[in-house]
């Protein structure tokens, strides 16, 4: 198996505009996403969002006003970009949405399986809290250049894990990340697969995402992305803020390091 | 349920006023043409809105791309050069019901629509406008296609 | 009462451009729950938009409009800090009023 190419393979799952072959199909399809990017719906979550930051919520009634993301309590602007690291008071490497659960728990009184229930919204009859607040933060950071630490040795040690899960073959189809996304030139029907060796198709990527779905037509985050490629791969379920996804993000956001992040996005 | 080429879609719009729901007080926010909204072939969407033989005019797609990556959100924008245009309709050949929306246009908006819609399939779009109690038509063939996994 | 719109409304030469952005299911009636049975049509019919007491754009819709529906166009006029208003009905007789300041 090939090593890690100096900028690392990302295991990222929107397809970067430049990785299109050069044909007029694609360039209609780069027309189509053009069109969609002004009046992305995912502005919707990013309100709502922002109204659940604020507000006095939980057993403890207080708002996440005080939760810290890594620049300090209350700090949003940037954070995202500068996500998963290691948090002393968790004692974990933490990505978003897992710090997010963190600091509903510790800070306003939800026991963990409140804060982690509903991950993945379905409709407006079942919101998903955690979707919202995903989609405020990390369009507090529209700008931001990816800056994902790598200095305590728990950050390494994830990014290993990471890397090694991107590589690893299993489930019933004997697939890894690195099977659809380890080579240049592939495409599955109409979407190119961008080719995660690549630092292009890695940081356009990973900067893209939370992302409005029009195919579900709902706001999906980066746990929810390597949740459904796990489906998709017919690998066993991904827990929700598990060490496993968290170190596969670590893996693809660190590679992402030095491009601009410009999520929340809107995609197929 | 189309008779034949775009000659027979012109020749199947019957004029009997452009919509029977709506009159001239556009501030009431609660008409709804039913019939039109709930046909399902593109001949008695036409019918029911009551449209003149339409010719074709200078309505244009704007911002309208030819290939679709989902069906469920299409941008269609519709551009009406034709003076005193009053009114813009979109209509999907092949959905369910082909009326999408009808836009009334008031003097001093431009006659200019942008919005989205759900494509059941690869179909025609049409964009009809009214404009001085004639009506018009353009057509475009957008493409919908089926996914891959990710994106 | 449904969600909070996002109104955009801009001056660009002499006139303003609307920009709306609507959660709505806009369920077509169509699809089928996990049981099997059809999930309700539910849907914007109408929206008004209006500046100063003058309605600008109406529209009647059907279930074809995208999910958070989408709505852009421009009219001549409008000044700095003028409101827009812009208001949906639905087919359940819910309505959602919001609006927004010409920047």
């Amino acid at each position: 198996m090939t090593g890690v190419r100096s900028l690392g393979v990302v295991l990222a799952l929107a397809i970067a505009p430049a990785a299109l072959a050069q044909s007029s199909t694609a360039d209609e399809i780069a027309k189509y996403r053009a069109a969609l990017q002004d009046g992305n719906p995912a502005e919707l979550w990013e309100i709502r969002g922002e109204g659940l930051w604020k507000a006095p919520r939980g057993p403890k009634q207080v708002s996440l006003e005080r939760c810290d993301l890594g620049l300090g309590p209350g700090v949003v602007k940037g954070a995202y970009a500068r996500l998963p690291r290691y948090f002393a008071d968790a004692d974990r490497v933490q990505d978003l949405e897992s710090r997010l659960v963190w600091c509903m728990v510790t800070l306003q009184g939800f026991t963990p399986a409140e804060a982690r229930k509903n991950p993945f919204g379905n409709g407006s009859a079942a919101r998903s809290d955690l979707e919202a607040l995903t989609a405020y933060v990390a369009s507090e950071a529209k700008g931001v250049k990816m800056d994902v630490p790598l200095d305590h040795p728990r950050e390494l040690a994830a990014y290993r894990v990471g890397e090694k899960l991107f590589y690893y073959r299993g489930g019933t189809h004997d697939f890894a990340c690195a099977t659809c996304h380890g080579e240049e030139g592939k495409r599955i029907r109409l979407q190119d697969l961008p080719d995660l060796a690549t630092a292009e198709g890695a940081r356009a990527a990973y900067t893209t995402w939370p992302a409005y779905r029009v195919s579900q037509g709902e706001l999906r985050t980066f746990e929810w992305r390597l949740y459904d490629c796990f489906r998709q791969q017919r690998f066993p379920e991904l827990v929700f803020g598990s060490d496993a996804a968290i170190a596969l993000t670590v893996f693809l956001a660190r590679n992402a390091n030095g491009a601009p992040f410009s999520a929340p996005g809107i995609k197929r | 349920m189309k008779s034949g080429g775009a000659g027979a879609v012109y020749a199947a719009l019957s004029a009997a006023g452009w919509l029977k729901a709506a009159g001239a007080d556009a501030q009431s926010p609660e008409r709804w043409n039913k019939d039109a909204f709930e046909s399902h072939a593109l001949a008695d969407a036409r019918k029911a809105l009551g449209a003149e033989a339409a010719q074709s005019g200078e309505i244009a797609f704007v911002q309208t791309p030819e290939i679709a990556e989902n069906g469920a959100v299409v941008p269609i924008g519709v551009t009406s050069s034709i003076p005193g245009t009053d009114s813009i309709a979109i209509l999907i050949e092949k959905n369910p019901n082909p009326l999408a929306a009808v836009f009334d246009i008031p003097a001093g908006t431009e006659a200019a629509i942008t919005t989205r819609v759900k494509m059941a399939q690869t179909s025609n779009v049409y964009a009809l406008a009214r404009a001085g109690g004639r009506y018009y038509v353009a057509t475009k063939e957008i493409k919908v296609t089926l996914g891959g996994c990710g994106g | 009462m449904g969600d909070p719109m996002k109104i955009r409304a801009a001056i660009v030469g002499d006139e303003t451009e609307v920009k709306v952005l609507m959660s709505h299911e806009m369920e077509t009636g169509q699809r089928k729950n996990a049981k099997g049975q059809v999930i309700p049509a539910w849907f914007i019919q109408n929206v008004t938009v209006v500046w100063k007491d003058k309605t600008v754009l109406s529209a009647q819709w059907g279930t074809a409009v995208s999910k958070n529906p989408f709505l852009s166009f421009r009219f001549k006029g409008g000044a700095k800090g003028d409101k827009v208003i812009v208001t949906w009905v639905d087919n359940r007789g819910d309505r959602r009023t919001d609006e927004a300041l010409i920047a």
